[in-house]
């Protein structure tokens, strides 16, 4: 069965990717672009180089842009994926969803609207475990943004390993926040992953950091061998 | 031993992660030993060594299990509690001479008990995930327990420890999965029978 990765250049949406590709066929990548910052059903930071990630690993990329806006964002959804049905021929979705009913409902609805098998292979998935398994299985992810109390600014970038991994299982278990950061707590960015061809190397960063929220935004990166 | 089959598309299939897995790792939390199969690769064994069993669901475009209804009149003669999840509800009600309908539900939704039973314990209504364009008409041998705006919910059988519910438990309701398995430890309900 071919079908798209609604792919937000994060850890979850590049492990249900990882995933799928064992099973079935990944035929390509589908990324909204979002305007809005604050947007409810996408991811943000760094969302432009999912054209990079795409390149990395081999696979063609659906892009189109949101204004972000609640519930017009679904109708940015439905057209995403119908190029994905247009352009590569795609017979259903797959999304990186582990515990929101949010935002599954919604891409569930689309699925069912365009008469698409719709997949989520993380869906209720142990958080914790689940980090663990997307270092343990080849990832490389730094985080690219946070929201969230116990979250300073010295993650912003870092390199989640199994030591940094650790570190935040216990900051999240003690400051009871998402150990996955499915709620927004943070963000990920994916730099390498076994479906890769190539590696991501940044080049340039800034942070930005203001009140327990901030973002690392990569300026400039390149693809490098692995 | 609980029984736990999955109904999608294919043996191993992406659907059993989302489907299959939670169920098992809820039954696994509560300390009972599990069995997954695929439902076209059941044996006597596995149904004959099982203390309850649960139907799982599949995705929304999946109907195969439909196809082949041959496949579950084990179910007819199983001795245990049996619990049908959204596509394994579409099972149980055709296995017993029910039918079904196309009725859409997808997102949370309240959920209105009509007829109190144990499985429910004691809610009046809660909310619950509700992924299904399919709903039953239960046969006369059904109690219906649970309705929402999309049909009806959840429902037992009148003699036998069958139960059905077209939501799924293993999203924001696993306590009504963990009833089920209580009652299948405690041999379902009063006066069903329970394998030694």
């Amino acid at each position: 069965m071919k079908l798209g990765v609604l792919f937000s250049g994060g850890k979850d949406s590049a492990f249900a990717c990882h995933r799928a590709m064992a099973k079935e066929e990944v035929a390509c990548l589908i990324t909204i672009l979002p305007s809005n910052p604050e947007s409810y059903l996408f991811h943000t930071p760094n969302i432009s180089l999912t054209a990079l990630q795409a390149e990395a690993a081999g696979l063609p990329l659906v892009s189109i842009g949101s204004e972000g806006v609640e519930e017009a964002e679904v109708a940015d959804l439905s057209r995403a994926i119908s190029r994905g049905v247009e352009e590569h021929g795609i017979e259903g979705v797959v999304t990186g969803a582990i515990h929101s009913v949010y935002q599954t409902t919604r891409v569930q609805r689309v699925c069912h609207d365009l008469d698409l098998w719709c997949f989520n292979p993380l869906w209720q998935r142990d958080q914790a475990e689940h980090l663990l398994e997307v270092v343990s299985s080849g990832f490389s992810f730094i985080i690219s943004g946070i929201a969230a109390d116990p979250l300073g600014r010295e993650w912003l970038g870092r390199l989640m390993d199994g030591q940094a991994v650790e570190e935040l299982l216990a900051l999240a278990e003690k400051a009871r926040i998402n150990p996955s950061g499915e709620g927004g707590e943070y963000e990920t960015f994916v730099l390498d992953a076994p479906f890769f061809r190539k590696r991501i190397e940044v080049l340039r960063a800034s942070r930005e950091y203001h009140e327990h929220h901030g973002i690392y935004r990569i300026d400039d990166a390149r693809l490098v061998a692995k | 031993m609980i029984l736990i089959v999955d109904l999608s598309y294919r043996p191993g299939s992406l659907s059993a992660d989302e489907f299959v897995a939670p169920v098992e790792h809820i039954v696994q939390q509560d300390g009972y030993p599990t069995r997954i199969r695929h439902y076209a690769g059941l044996s006597q064994q596995d149904i004959a060594s099982a203390d309850g069993a649960i139907l799982c669901g599949t995705a929304m475009k999946d109907f195969g299990y439909l196809e082949e209804m041959g496949r579950f009149a084990w179910l007819l003669s199983f001795p245990c509690p049996a619990l049908g999840i959204c596509a394994g509800m579409q099972v149980m009600v055709r296995v017993y001479g029910g039918g079904i309908h196309q009725k859409t539900g997808i997102g949370m939704a309240e959920q209105q008990v009509v007829a109190p039973d144990s499985l429910l314990a004691g809610r009046d209504r809660f909310p619950a995930y509700e992924l299904h364009s399919l709903v039953v008409v239960p046969p006369p041998s059904f109690r219906v327990l649970a309705v929402s705006p999309s049909g009806i919910q959840a429902i037992r059988h009148r003699e036998r420890p069958v139960y059905g519910v077209m939501f799924h438990p293993e999203v924001r309701n696993e306590w009504l999965i963990r009833r089920f398995l209580s009652l299948s430890a405690r041999g379902g309900v009063q006066g069903w029978p329970h394998r030694e």
